[in-house]
C-alpha cells in the first residue's frame, strides 16, 4: 500500500507541472495583455494612463523577460501560495479571491456527497427491479438529466424556487453575511441556498452513476454465485448486499476521477447564472479582461481540484480492493 | 440390378452411380441461409441495429433534423433576421381548426396590441373576430437559398397582412420559430465537425500510442491525464477567449468547433489504444509485418478497420456533450456571436430569470437541444451494443 501511495503521488507532481505549462501557455495566447488594454481603454476616455506604476507592475511581475523566466516566476509563486497580481481588481489575486476558492471546493464537496446519497437507492432500486415501469421512468428521467443544458435548469429552478418559497436564491448567503466573518448564522444561511445549485449541478453527474451503478449490477447480479446463493435460500437482501453490491461498488468509487471536473464545470456555468460567489463567475470576468493572472489561477485551482480529487479516489479504491494494489506492486 | 437376385451372404457387385458427384452437397446452404452466413460486417451490424427500437427511433429523429439543415430557408416562416418592430416579445399564437363550430383550414387569431402603462408591458390579446388563415405552398420572406439563389417559396406562410408567431418574437420583433429552424444549420454542424477534429486526432495519437506501446505509450497516456483532469467548460472558456475579437463570425465559428474537438479526442484516443493493443497481437498482424507492411500501412489497412464500428459508435456518443458546450458557450458569450445564430446564440437572450417570468417562450430554443441531445445517446447506445457483431 505504502509503495503504491508513493508511486501514486510521484505520478500527480509531473501531471501538476504540465497543467501550469498549458495552463500559462493559455493565458499568455491572446496577443497583447493586460496593460495594452487597459491603456487602450483609458487613452479612449481621454484620461491618461498612470505610466509609472504600470512600468512597477510590469517590472515587478516580469512582462519583459523571456517567457519561460515568467513562467518560472509564476509557477515558484504558486508554490509559495503567492497567486500574481489582479491588474483589474488592483489587488493580489490571494486578496481578491477571498472566500470563493473554499466556496467553490464546499459547492463541489456537497455535490458529490448529493450524487453519492441519491444515486445509490436509484441505481439499486433500478437494478433490482429491471424492466419494471419506475425502472424506465427513472431511465428516462436520467437521460433528461442528461441532456438538459444545466444553466437553464438554473434558471427554472431559481425562478420556481422563487414563486413557491419566495426565497432569494441569488448567491450562496443571505445579503447581510456578505463580507462578514464566519459565524454559525452565516454557516446556517449558506447551507440554506446550497441546495439549488447543488440539485442543479448535480442532476448530469447522478444520472450518469446511476447508469453506470445500475449497469454493474446487473452483470453481477447474473454470475452463478448470486443464483447458487438464491437456490440455497439466502436471504434476498443478504444475496444482494453481501457480495454483489460491493463488486458494483468499485466504479462507484473509481468514477470520481470522471465526475470531479463534470461538477466543476457544471459548477462554474451555473454560479454565473445564479451569481454565486464562487469561482466561475469571476473566471468569466477575469478571461474577458484578460486578467491573466486572476484567470490563470483559478483555472489551476479547479485542475487542482480535480487531480487531488482523482488522487483520493485512487488511493480509496486500492483500500477497497486488493488487486489494485497488488497489481501496482508487481508492475514495480 | 433388378435382374440380380441377392442371395445372404453373396458380394454385391461393384457399383459407381453415373450422376455428377458434388463434394460440397452437406455444406451447401439455401439462398436465405447464404445471405445470412456470408452477411459482411456492416450488413450484421444493420440487422442487430434494426432490431433495437429506440436506437431506429432515435437515428430517424437524427435524420429528419439533418435533413431538415438542408432546407431552413424554404421551412422557415420567415427569414432569419425578418423584424417586426409592431411584435416585440409577442406570446406565441395558437393554431386554430374550429371557427363557430364548424371545421375549417387552420387559422390564427390576429393580435391586439396594447401598452399596460402602469408596469410598461406589451400586452397582446388574441382578437377573435379577426381569424386569418395560415397559407401553405406560398411565397414570403425572400431569401437566398444556401447563399446562392435567390428565391422566396415557403412550406408556411404567416396570413395575409397578419402575423404568424407559433413560438413568440424576441427583443427584436423576430419569430422565434424561424431563428430556431436557422439555428439547426450551425448547432447540428458545430458537433459533427468538432467530432470530425476529435476523431482525427484521436485516432492519430491513440493509434500511434497503441501501435508503439512502451515509452511512446506512457508518455501519451500521461498527456491524455493532463488532458482529462482540466474541467472541460472552463477550458473551453480560456481557449475561446482566446479567439480574436476581429474574426470574422465564420472564422469563431470554426475556432470554436476546434476548441471544441481539441479537446474531446481524448476518450477517442483511448478506445482506439486499447483495442490496438489487444488487436496487434492477432495473428493475421503479425503475418502483416513478416510480409514487411510498414506500420502505417498495418494500421490504416489491418488494424483499423476491424474496430472502426466501435470507433463511430464512440464517436455518435462524444457529438452531444460538443453540442451542450457549444450551447453553454455561447450562451456565457464566449462562443459564436450574432449574426451567426445557433441554439445557445439564442439562448443567450433568457439569461436572467425576468425572462424566465416574463418571456418563457424565449427558452423555448432549448428543446430541440434536449431532442437533439437525447437522440444522439440513444441511437450511439444502440450502435455501441450494435458495432460488435460477432459477439
Amino acid at each position: 500500500m505504502l509503495g503504491y501511495l508513493v508511486r501514486r503521488i510521484l505520478i500527480m507532481v509531473p501531471t501538476l507541472i504540465a497543467i501550469s505549462i498549458v495552463i500559462f501557455v493559455i493565458i499568455h495566447l491572446p496577443p497583447g495583455d493586460y496593460f495594452t488594454t487597459y491603456i487602450a481603454q483609458l487613452q479612449s476616455q481621454g484620461e491618461g494612463a498612470n505610466l509609472a506604476k504600470i512600468a512597477f507592475l510590469k517590472a515587478q511581475y516580469g512582462f519583459d523577460l523571456p517567457l519561460w523566466q515568467q513562467y518560472l516566476y509564476w509557477a515558484g509563486g504558486l508554490l509559495r501560495g503567492d497567486m500574481g497580481y489582479s491588474f483589474a481588481y488592483d489587488l493580489p489575486v490571494t486578496k481578491v479571491v477571498g472566500d470563493r476558492l473554499f466556496l467553490t471546493f464546499l459547492v463541489s464537496f456537497t455535490t458529490i456527497v448529493f450524487t453519492y446519497v441519491v444515486a445509490f437507492p436509484i441505481g439499486v432500486y433500478s437494478a433490482t427491479h429491471q424492466y419494471s415501469l419506475s425502472d424506465y421512468l427513472l431511465t428516462f428521467l436520467g437521460f433528461l438529466g442528461l441532456a438538459t443544458p444545466s444553466f437553464l435548469f438554473a434558471l427554472v429552478l431559481v425562478y420556481l424556487a422563487h414563486v413557491w418559497f419566495g426565497i432569494s436564491v441569488g448567491g450562496l448567503m443571505d445579503p447581510q453575511y456578505v463580507g462578514k466573518p464566519w459565524s454559525w448564522a452565516k454557516a446556517w444561511s449558506v447551507f440554506a441556498h446550497l441546495w439549488i445549485p447543488v440539485i442543479v449541478i448535480g442532476t448530469a453527474g447522478t444520472a450518469s452513476m446511476i447508469r453506470r451503478l445500475r449497469a454493474n449490477l446487473l452483470d453481477e447480479l447474473q454470475k452463478q454465485y448470486v443464483v447458487t446463493a438464491r437456490a440455497k435460500g439466502l436471504h434476498p437482501l443478504k444475496a444482494l448486499f453481501k457480495y454483489p453490491l460491493r463488486m458494483a461498488l468499485n466504479p462507484f468509487v473509481s468514477d470520481i476521477g470522471s465526475l470531479l471536473p463534470h461538477v466543476i464545470s457544471g459548477a462554474a456555468i451555473v454560479s454565473v447564472v445564479m451569481s454565486l460567489p464562487t469561482t466561475g463567475p469571476m473566471l468569466l470576468d477575469a478571461l474577458r479582461s484578460q486578467d491573466m493572472y486572476l484567470a490563470g489561477s483559478f483555472l489551476m485551482f479547479m485542475a487542482f481540484l480535480t487531480v487531488i480529487g482523482v488522487f483520493l479516489s485512487d488511493i480509496a479504491l486500492a483500500a477497497l480492493d486488493p488487486r489494485i494494489r497488488l497489481q501496482a506492486g508487481r508492475q514495480q | 440390378m433388378s435382374e440380380l437376385d441377392l442371395q445372404s451372404g453373396e458380394r454385391l457387385p461393384h457399383y459407381v452411380s453415373p450422376a455428377p458427384f458434388d463434394p460440397y452437397s452437406v455444406e451447401a446452404m439455401t439462398p436465405a441461409q447464404e445471405r445470412f452466413y456470408r452477411a459482411s460486417q456492416w450488413q450484421m451490424i444493420w440487422w442487430r441495429l434494426r432490431r433495437h427500437r429506440v436506437a431506429v427511433a432515435a437515428g430517424m429523429v437524427l435524420l429528419a433534423l439533418y435533413v431538415m439543415i438542408l432546407f431552413c430557408e424554404v421551412l422557415a416562416p420567415y427569414g432569419l433576421d425578418s423584424r417586426n418592430s409592431d411584435f416585440i416579445y409577442a406570446p406565441p399564437q395558437s393554431v386554430h381548426f374550429v371557427e363557430r363550430g364548424r371545421l375549417v383550414a387552420p387559422f390564427v387569431y390576429a393580435y391586439n396590441y396594447r401598452l399596460d402603462m402602469t408596469n410598461l408591458r406589451r400586452v397582446y390579446t388574441p382578437d377573435e373576430t379577426r381569424p386569418q388563415p395560415i397559407r401553405f405552398f406560398c411565397h414570403g420572406d425572400g431569401y437566398r437559398f444556401w447563399g446562392l439563389f435567390p428565391g422566396d417559396f415557403h412550406l408556411v406562410c404567416p396570413p395575409a397582412g397578419g402575423q404568424l408567431f407559433l413560438l413568440g418574437t424576441d427583443r427584436l420583433g423576430r419569430d422565434m420559430l424561424s431563428r430556431i429552424i436557422y439555428g439547426a444549420r450551425i448547432s447540428l454542424t458545430v458537433g459533427l465537425i468538432g467530432v470530425a477534429v476529435s476523431f482525427t486526432l484521436g485516432i492519430l495519437i491513440g493509434g500511434i500510442a497503441g501501435y508503439y506501446g512502451g515509452w511512446t505509450d506512457i508518455l501519451i497516456q500521461r498527456g491524455i491525464e493532463v488532458v482529462q483532469s482540466f474541467p472541460h467548460l472552463p477550458l473551453w472558456m480560456a481557449l475561446s477567449a482566446i479567439l480574436p475579437v476581429t474574426w470574422s463570425p465564420l472564422l469563431v465559428y470554426f475556432g470554436i468547433t476546434i476548441i471544441l474537438g481539441m479537446i474531446e479526442w481524448t476518450h477517442l484516443a483511448r478506445a482506439v489504444r486499447s483495442k490496438l493493443l489487444s488487436l496487434r497481437e492477432e495473428d493475421f498482424c503479425t503475418a502483416a509485418v513478416l510480409m514487411g507492411a510498414t506500420p502505417a500501412r498495418i494500421i490504416g489497412r489491418h488494424l483499423l478497420p476491424s474496430f472502426m464500428s466501435h470507433l463511430i459508435a464512440s464517436a455518435t456518443l462524444v457529438v452531444p456533450s460538443m453540442i451542450l458546450g457549444e450551447t453553454a458557450l455561447s450562451f456565457l458569450g464566449l462562443g459564436l456571436r450574432p449574426p451567426i445564430t445557433s441554439w445557445g446564440v439564442l439562448l443567450n437572450e433568457a439569461q436572467n430569470i425576468s425572462v424566465v417570468a416574463l418571456y418563457p417562450w424565449l427558452m423555448l430554443p432549448v428543446v430541440p437541444v434536449i431532442v437533439t441531445v437525447l437522440a444522439f445517446n440513444f441511437f450511439g447506445d444502440g450502435l455501441r451494443d450494435a458495432a460488435d457483431p460477432y459477439h
